[in-house]
């Protein structure tokens, strides 16, 4: 039965027509909105390359309901930097050359948000202890902890 | 300017210049313009192949090879840029469209700089010579003095300029790439050398880039696969009365084994596959996992093929003061990729074009034209960039399977593969046993040295046919690893060598390539043997391979290692007495014997009490050559490392006698964070040499430092990967 949801994603609203109300937010933003920042890894919250914010929280938006989201601010990627200004993340994601395949990197960003929201200086085991369940194939693991590290600084 | 006033007839009589013009308008710019199909030569030896300059000086380069997220999207633009002598921002690049890149080959074996980086400089130099000639005849000057900065060439201070675009201007070169162009000199390069930032990471990191999985078409259905429960099961039945309720269930290809669901959402085709009831035969071929070895030793051998011989092994081996054997083996594995293999297929007036992630995107038109029964000329493969793949994943698989789909349903479509599919259905790098047995002489050095390699035979025990092809019985063309036998053969100067691979009929899964093929397994073999013949020599490992190294290049990067990395060699210093016992192991490789070379020095710690083994610390001393971009180097590096320490810590693809049974990160884990090493690298740059590739080497001396890294922890051998905790304590209770 299709219904029509209302999403706020990154500060502005949308109208929604679903056919299915469990279907994961993941599709919606991807294939409703046209994002390309949260990206398909698993499909079984596994892996992280999906992350979103939900009212201010990093979850897993392959296996998040839609109408979960309704009524809550959701901030993917796109939306995570103000105006045409970056986040520090992505800043000092470039800094570092924090990426190789890239593929996992809206997760580590907005994972690493999350815990910058909450611990504005974390120790490197900190920031590892964080990303321990967001996965990376390409072995830029040491990278993207400086990254954190970095934004975390550009963020004092 | 005095010299305006010859006519050009005259200067060229005088100075016997080269004659070069340009063809009329570029076909590609025309054709761009105007928004129609692309005529364009993709001839590997036609400077037309890989440079195209439009009217404001714009350059466009062409490269077969593509960039699977390591990097090589900018150093080639880099290569292009330096070798042109324009700037970065000029240069666009355009990667594996079989329309117009040429055939430099799949994008494979560390060789997107070192071949098709070199095969695009030449064909710049190329171009750059034959421009500043014909600027030269316009301004009226010898070749000589004439030079270029920045697309402008001018005769000295003063002289009138002119561009790339007003002398070249959309127009074809129309002439064959030149060996013998000039390169530039390396003490001239203002961007190869530098660690320019990657052009791709911004968008990367904005959500901006656009992956295969972001590329849409309008119209397009979007399908998933419903998968056999066994591997080459086959479809009893079929009910898609279900999936037919489902709200945008658009409808079910079936093709023999082959079924799809097709819908106008990716959710709908999600849950529409879901709501398909299909039925299989049962089909148990698989041996079972526990008696893989086994499997891989009764396989039936094709032949056994020599790969190094030296002296005569036979005769010298039992002459010896001493003889060693052991035997290694290496579990099959993923390549894992984070984003699921994706690609895009449309028909359009009989012509069948397809945009994938695909690494070798010449040689998936070939497979595909054989599938479909169509010439290749009316296939089209265009590379966009997907989730890293290591190897042949599963990309060229969805892509024929993706092309099927659309052929049968008259639209395009879109498939993206699900995780299960991901792991359970792409290619894998096939399990690998290797025999080693030495004699050493009185010294200690070896004297005889014997390897033997098990891994499934090229072509026939090893064909990489698609998926599609297989499961809808339509004709096979196959794929073929490059070589897998390469790193049999050693770098050291014994007196008596015999590299052997004995090629197997078949292997249990369907094999693949995948990161450092072959080359790894076969230099853990051989690197970890090493070390136990310098064991058994009372000598420690770095000063054994050391004094059988007969080459300077590759004893320096060695020595730049164990200085890096302040080697002590334990020796006969008692080891840690607690639970957590420490180490260091040493390794060493000169890429196929003929390419970078790699030295590695890991630093592990043995748990004495649960067997889990973590590596601290990796030092790596990398030679290339010339180096490109010395941060995407390191990245790369990086990479290898850390990947390798996975696949040799933890990786061990599970299956039943049906099917692979690691279907998700939970049944295949990876390292994470907490688990990570740090890396330490010396670059060695060799600004004068040729560049070497840098995607492989690395990765293939990671396993046997481990390895002996342990050794050197808690006094035993551990010949098994991956080296879980399981395997460690075992060997710890025998010893």
């Amino acid at each position: 039965m299709a219904t029509t949801l209302t999403l706020d994603v990154n500060g502005k609203s949308h109208d929604l027509r679903v056919d299915d109300p469990q279907m994961p937010l993941l599709l919606a933003l991807r294939e409703n909105l046209g994002l390309h920042g949260p990206r398909f890894g698993c499909g079984l919250a596994q892996c992280g390359s999906c992350t979103v914010h939900v009212d201010g929280k990093a979850v897993r938006s392959c296996v998040y309901p839609v109408k979960q989201a309704a009524g809550r601010k959701v901030v993917t990627l796109e939306g995570l930097g103000t105006g045409s200004k970056l986040h520090p993340l992505q800043e000092a994601f470039i800094q570092e050359q924090a990426v190789q395949c890239g593929y996992c990197i809206n997760g580590m960003i907005m994972q690493a948000a999350e815990l910058l929201a909450t611990n504005k200086r974390p120790s490197e085991d900190q920031i590892r202890q964080a990303l321990a369940d967001n996965l990376c194939r390409c072995g830029t693991h040491l990278r993207i902890v400086r990254a954190v590290k970095r934004a975390s600084e550009m963020m004092a | 300017m005095k010299m305006e006033s010859f006519s050009r007839r005259d200067f060229l009589k005088r100075s016997g210049a080269l004659v070069v013009t340009f063809s009329l308008a570029h076909p590609l710019a025309q054709a761009a313009e105007k928004g129609a199909a692309a005529p364009k030569t993709v001839a590997l030896d036609q400077v037309d192949g890989f440079v195209a300059i439009d009217s404001k000086g714009r350059v466009t380069v062409y490269s077969g090879k593509v960039d699977l997220g390591t990097g090589v999207y900018t150093a080639l633009i880099q290569i292009a840029a330096d070798e042109l002598y324009v700037p970065m921002e000029r240069v666009s690049l355009v990667e594996g469209d079989t329309a117009l890149t040429p055939d430099q080959g799949n994008t494979w074996g560390s060789l997107s700089i070192q071949i098709g980086g070199m095969q695009l400089r030449q064909a710049c130099a190329t171009a750059r010579e034959a421009l500043l000639a014909q600027a030269a005849s316009k301004l009226g000057v010898q070749r000589s003095a004439v030079s270029v900065k920045e697309g402008i060439i001018t005769a000295g201070a003063g002289s009138r300029g002119v561009t790339y675009g007003q002398l070249i201007g959309g127009r074809n070169f129309e002439m064959k790439v030149d060996a013998k162009a000039p390169l530039k000199p390396p003490s001239e390069y203002t961007i190869v050398g530098k660690s320019v930032n990657r052009l791709d990471i911004p968008g990367k990191v904005t959500g901006k880039f656009t992956y295969i999985h972001d590329f849409r078409r309008k119209g397009m259905l979007h399908a998933r696969i419903v998968r056999p429960t066994g591997m080459r099961a086959d479809l009893l039945s079929l009910d898609d009365s279900g999936a037919k309720k489902i709200p945008g269930y658009v409808s079910t290809v079936r093709k023999g084994n082959f079924v799809a669901a097709v819908a106008r959402s990716e959710w709908a085709a999600i849950r529409g596959a879901g709501a398909i009831k299909a039925s299989w035969s049962k089909w148990e071929g698989l041996p079972e996992k526990s008696r893989t070895w086994e499997h891989v030793r009764n396989t039936k051998v094709v032949r056994d093929e020599s790969f190094q011989k030296v002296g005569d092994t036979a005769k010298a081996m039992p002459t010896g003061a001493r003889q060693l054997s052991a035997t290694y083996d290496f579990a099959v594995h993923t390549h894992g990729s984070m984003g699921p293999s994706c690609a895009v297929a449309e028909f359009q007036g009989g012509k069948l074009t397809v945009w994938t992630p695909s690494q070798a995107t010449h040689m998936l038109r070939r497979q595909l034209a054989k599938m479909l029964d169509m010439k290749a000329e009316d296939i089209r493969c265009i590379y966009i960039e997907g989730a890293g793949c290591y190897g042949r994943n599963g990309h060229e698989d969805a892509a024929a399977e993706a092309a099927l789909i659309a052929k049968e349903t008259g639209r395009p479509v879109r498939l993206q593969w699900s995780r299960a599919d991901e792991h359970g259905w792409s290619p894998k790098g096939p399990p690998t046993l290797l025999e080693n047995r030495a004699a050493l002489d009185a010294n200690g050095s070896v004297l005889a040295w014997e390897v033997m390699g098990y891994m499934p035979n090229r072509p026939k025990g090893f064909e990489v046919t698609l998926t599609a092809a297989e499961l809808a019985g339509l004709p096979k063309d196959t794929a073929f690893p490059g070589n897998i036998f390469q790193s049999l053969a050693v770098p050291y100067t014994f007196p008596n060598i015999q590299a052997t691979a004995r090629w197997l009929a078949e292997t249990p899964c369907k094999p693949s390539w995948i990161r450092t093929p072959g080359r790894m397994q076969n230099t853990y073999a051989n690197e970890c043997f090493m070390d136990e013949c310098a064991a058994a020599a009372s000598t420690d490992p770095v000063e054994y391979r050391l004094r059988q190294l007969k080459d300077p290049r590759g004893a320096e990067c060695i020595d730049r290692c164990v200085r890096m990395a302040n080697w002590t060699p334990r020796g006969k210093t008692p080891r840690d007495k607690g639970d957590i016992a420490r180490g260091r192991g040493f390794s060493y490789i000169k890429y196929e014997l003929v390419r970078t070379y790699v030295a590695v020095v890991a630093d592990v710690s043995v748990n004495r009490r649960t067997g889990q083994v973590k590596v601290d610390r990796f030092y790596v001393a990398h030679d290339c050559g010339q180096i490109i971009n010395p941060d995407g180097l390191r990245n790369q590096i990086d990479g290898n490392v850390i990947q390798t320490v996975s696949r040799t810590l933890i990786e061990d693809l599970q299956w039943d006698r049906s099917m692979v049974t690691s279907l998700d990160w939970r049944s295949y884990p990876i390292l994470r964070f907490p688990d990570v090493p740090a890396v330490f690298i010396d670059l060695i740059d060799r600004p004068s040499e040729r560049p070497w590739g840098a995607g492989e080497p690395t990765a293939a001396v990671v396993p046997s430092a481990i390895a002996n890294a342990i050794y050197d922890a808690v006094g035993v051998r551990v010949r098994s990967v991956p080296f879980m905790p399981d395997k460690v304590l075992a060997a710890l209770r025998t010893a």
